[in-house]
């Protein structure tokens, strides 16, 4: 009825036009669907273990199947979301945007990797279906190798074929940050979100090959007894976490970052203030990357590795959380004395502050030699990784999502209901996760389906907790596509942001930019016109 | 894109280089030099390995970028390997 | 609107753009091959200090004859390739079919030899698995070393089909002309590959064959 100009999305209707799309704004919203569908497969299990964990006895699953559901819940909530979900959708959509260019250097590429996602995904959902693996998803020699009777290598493949769409999403990133930016925008004016994702390409190029070679190494011993995990014959099961955690220690780095350089962007938005101490900023997102390549014999300080390697990755593990710290201390400088509006995606990132720099700390307590010997495989762990994942990552997903929806889809969500939703999240997560740190502090170990009876408070005030976390979650499901329809029309730019991405219309016309814009000002340049005024 | 051309008797010097080369590792193997013999089988390996990179995918004449690429490789396979020699080097040092 | 340049994407502001993300991209795909490989290497690395014995007896075992002829004929084959890059670059068609096809014969060479190779040793009973069969001491550990050498062969015999298909590709190509002077990327990108294929051969060699020849 009104004339809307024509955007990526009513350009042209049809399947074929969206599943050989060569827009990376359209492959974002490809990747969109297929990650929100992974996220709730991945929850499903967990809402399983919570349920079962409501009582000590396991009454509700056996041991066995109790096994699978952590094992399914961890591989696909981590290389079905948490891995590619900022840089897949998010980054796919606006990397280009932010630069200025019309694409990612690679449209085809970025299809395929699209494609090989999906792929990987469906073998894993095979064999989930077929009866699941139940190694946990690190797949630790030799039961994973030798004695497992589960779809151990299906699920590998799918992992290792999802291996190629990081690898090709990151080489995607990296070659058009290096080589496609505006006239004008030089590296130090690049918004925040972009050296995140540059870093985080870094670190899916050098880090995913080496699980590719380690599943196929896997495949292979499992598949002929070749020998090389097996220490019937002199083969080390601790070369296994050697090589896998060479990629996976990393892998949580590829998770973070991006959602670090969202925070960044809600963070100066909401505070119409430039992000103190930028360089040190996008230095630390490099030194992350980096340092985070160098520390991965943590998670081994029990697996029999040596004490004096234990010590060096010890130390450089309280050395990576340095460039982290440094990220929470200027978004804070960035909020003090800034102009702060409470809107949905600042109140993810506000949260996120405080869950992440919990989810940090509680890093360092890991990282000590003597204090993870008491903690570790415990629910201490647990509650860790998850600040960090679903407190941190996860939230700043939402409030990215949030953050950019106008720009992506034209509609602005029911703010007062998101709001809510928000506020829902961040109860339902504390109140599932802090309870954990105690039980594993207590010594609950994880992995197990039963527990003694004195856990069993806690334990439910976390299955409590997952209920509403998982209701917070079904929240924005619900609006954000109500949104589609019936939301109010967005502006270009509703939250009168800075960046190259709001210069364009909502939705943005398929090739971005009419005229390549040519940069002049410095990233974040909230307030100049006021203190224009003023001065 | 034309690039630098290299004039034929560049490549083919490089060529020779590396077949001399071949021919020294394989005669230096079957001498007894006890542990240098590793290492000088991998020294070997190396300056092929450089002479190829350079001359044959042009990295002399590349951007500043491609080369940071390729050492950036290089030195990421070495902490591999060398933190976790790292670990199985000292195991038995307790 | 940009003039209409053949060749140029509608993302890129120019070909010398293009071609750069070109090489960058490939570049960039060759460093997760380093580490893909590299996880190999690191396995070897740590297996070959563990049973020093073993794995010597192992690589005894190997061909040092053919082994050095595959050197031989890889390095051949990145001399070809760069000289079939070099005739685009001087807008000789001909010569670039002449010497894609060249390449692609020694990378066949070498895998035809490489099957022969494999098939001896299949039939010395040497491939890791249930028909092990090692005669000397230590045969876990020989096992190990083998497991290593078809695992990092197999691996790089793998890259030389895939880049043997890549090259015909490049030679359907180059026979019709697409390569001119200004215009060879495709050519140029293929050979960095190829090359890659072929310094990874250039430490496989003496890695798995090299090990204690001396007495």
């Amino acid at each position: 009825m009104t004339n809307t100009p024509e955007n990526y999305i009513n350009t042209d209707f049809g399947w074929k036009s969206w599943l050989l799309t060569l827009d990376h704004k359209r492959i974002a919203i490809l990747y969109l669907l297929s990650i929100s569908f992974f996220f709730f497969v991945g929850g499903f299990f967990a809402v399983l273990m919570r349920i079962e964990l409501l009582t000590p006895q396991g009454d509700l699953v056996q041991a066995e199947t109790y096994n699978k559901l952590f094992t399914m819940h961890g591989l696909v909530l981590i290389f079905f979301f948490l891995i590619p979900g900022i840089p897949a959708v998010l980054g796919n959509f606006l990397v280009p945007m932010m630069i200025g260019a019309r694409d990612l250097a690679f449209p085809r590429l970025n299809l395929l990797s699209w494609y090989i996602f999906v792929t990987g995904g469906l073998f894993t959902l095979y064999a989930v279906a077929a009866g699941g693996v139940d190694t946990g998803w690190t797949f630790y020699t030799p039961y994973s190798s030798t004695y497992s009777n589960t779809h151990v290598i299906a699920v590998g493949l799918g992992a290792f074929i999802t291996g190629f769409s990081s690898i090709l999403t990151g080489l995607n990133f990296l070659v058009t940050i290096h080589t496609m930016r505006a006239p004008g925008l030089s590296w130090f004016r690049l918004p925040l979100f972009i050296w995140a994702q540059y870093a985080t390409s870094l670190i899916m190029l050098l880090g995913t090959p080496v699980i590719a070679i380690t599943i196929l190494l896997l495949a292979l011993e499992r598949l002929f007894r070749i020998g090389i995990f097996d220490p019937s014959i002199g083969g080390d099961p601790v070369l296994f976490q050697h090589l896998f955690w060479f990629y996976s220690h990393p892998a949580v780095y590829i998770m973070i970052l991006p959602a670090m350089g969202i925070i960044s962007e809600i963070i100066a938005c909401f505070a119409r203030k430039r992000v103190f101490g930028y360089r040190f900023v996008a230095f630390s997102s490099l030194a992350i990357a980096i340092l985070g390549f160098f520390v991965w014999g943590h998670h081994m300080f029990l697996s029999g590795q040596s004490v004096y390697a234990g010590l060096v990755f010890s130390i450089l593990s309280f050395l990576v959380a340095i460039p982290s710290a440094v990220k929470v201390f200027n978004w804070t400088a960035t909020l003090y004395k800034g102009s702060i509006s409470l809107t949905t995606p600042m109140l993810y990132a506000l949260g996120f502050l405080g869950l992440f720099t919990i989810g940090g700390l509680t890093g360092l307590f890991l990282a000590s030699l003597g204090l993870d010997v008491h903690v570790h495989d415990t629910y201490f762990v647990v509650a860790h990784f998850h600040y960090i994942m679903v407190g941190g990552v996860v939230m700043a997903y939402l409030g990215g999502i949030h953050f950019w929806w106008p720009k992506i889809f034209g509609r602005m969500y029911p703010e007062f209901v998101a709001r809510f939703a928000a506020i829902v999240v961040f109860i339902g997560f504390n109140l599932t996760f802090f309870p954990q740190f105690l039980l594993g502090y207590l010594g609950m170990p994880r992995r197990y389906h039963a527990y003694v009876e004195e856990f069993q408070v806690l334990n439910v005030m976390s299955s409590a907790g997952a209920s509403i976390l998982g209701f917070g979650y079904l929240l924005p499901m619900i609006y954000l596509v109500w949104s589609l329809r019936s939301g109010k029309r967005a502006g270009a730019n509703p939250w009168d942001a800075k960046g190259l991405e709001w210069q364009t219309p909502s939705p943005p016309p398929t090739t971005n930019f009419a005229v390549t814009p040519v940069v002049t000002e410095e990233a974040y340049a909230y307030g100049e016109e006021e203190a224009a005024v003023a001065g | 894109m034309s690039g630098h051309l290299v004039p034929l008797k560049g490549y083919l010097g490089i060529f020779l280089a590396l077949m001399a080369l071949t021919a020294v590792t394989v005669y230096v193997a079957f001498l007894d030099l006890g542990p240098m013999n590793t290492v000088a089988a991998m020294t070997i390996a190396a300056v092929k390995a450089v002479l190829v990179v350079l001359y044959f995918m042009h990295v002399r004449w590349s951007s500043r970028l491609v080369w940071i690429f390729a050492a950036a490789g290089v030195f990421w396979l070495m902490i591999m390997i060398g933190l976790t020699m790292a670990d199985y080097g000292t195991r038995d040092w307790l | 609107m940009q003039a209409d340049v053949p060749g140029l994407a509608h993302h890129f502001e120019d070909l010398e753009q293009q071609h750069e993300a070109g090489r960058l991209g490939m570049w960039a795909f060759l460093v997760t091959e380093v580490m893909f490989f590299g996880g190999l290497f690191t396995g070897f690395t740590i297996y070959w200090n563990a049973y020093p014995d073993a794995f010597r007896a192992g690589s005894h075992h190997l061909d040092v004859r053919l082994g050095t002829l595959y050197t031989a004929v890889l390095i051949g084959s990145s001399l070809t390739m760069a000289l079939a890059i070099r005739a685009a670059q001087v807008g000789r068609r001909r010569a670039q079919v002449g010497w894609l096809v060249t390449t692609m014969l020694l990378g066949t060479t070498f895998l035809v030899v490489k099957g022969f190779e494999y098939q001896h040793k299949w039939a010395d009973g040497l491939l890791p698995g249930p028909g092990f069969a090692w005669e000397g001491p230590d045969a876990p550990h020989a096992r190990i070393f083998f497991s290593f050498y078809f695992a990092m062969t197999g691996l790089h015999a793998l890259h030389m089909l895939i880049g043997i298909g890549v090259l015909l590709t490049m030679c359907v190509k180059a026979a019709r002309g697409a390569f001119t002077p200004s215009h060879h990327a495709g050519l140029e990108i293929s050979g960095l590959y190829w090359h890659f294929v072929d310094v990874v051969w250039i430490f496989l060699f003496p890695l798995l064959y090299l090990i204690g020849r001396h007495g």
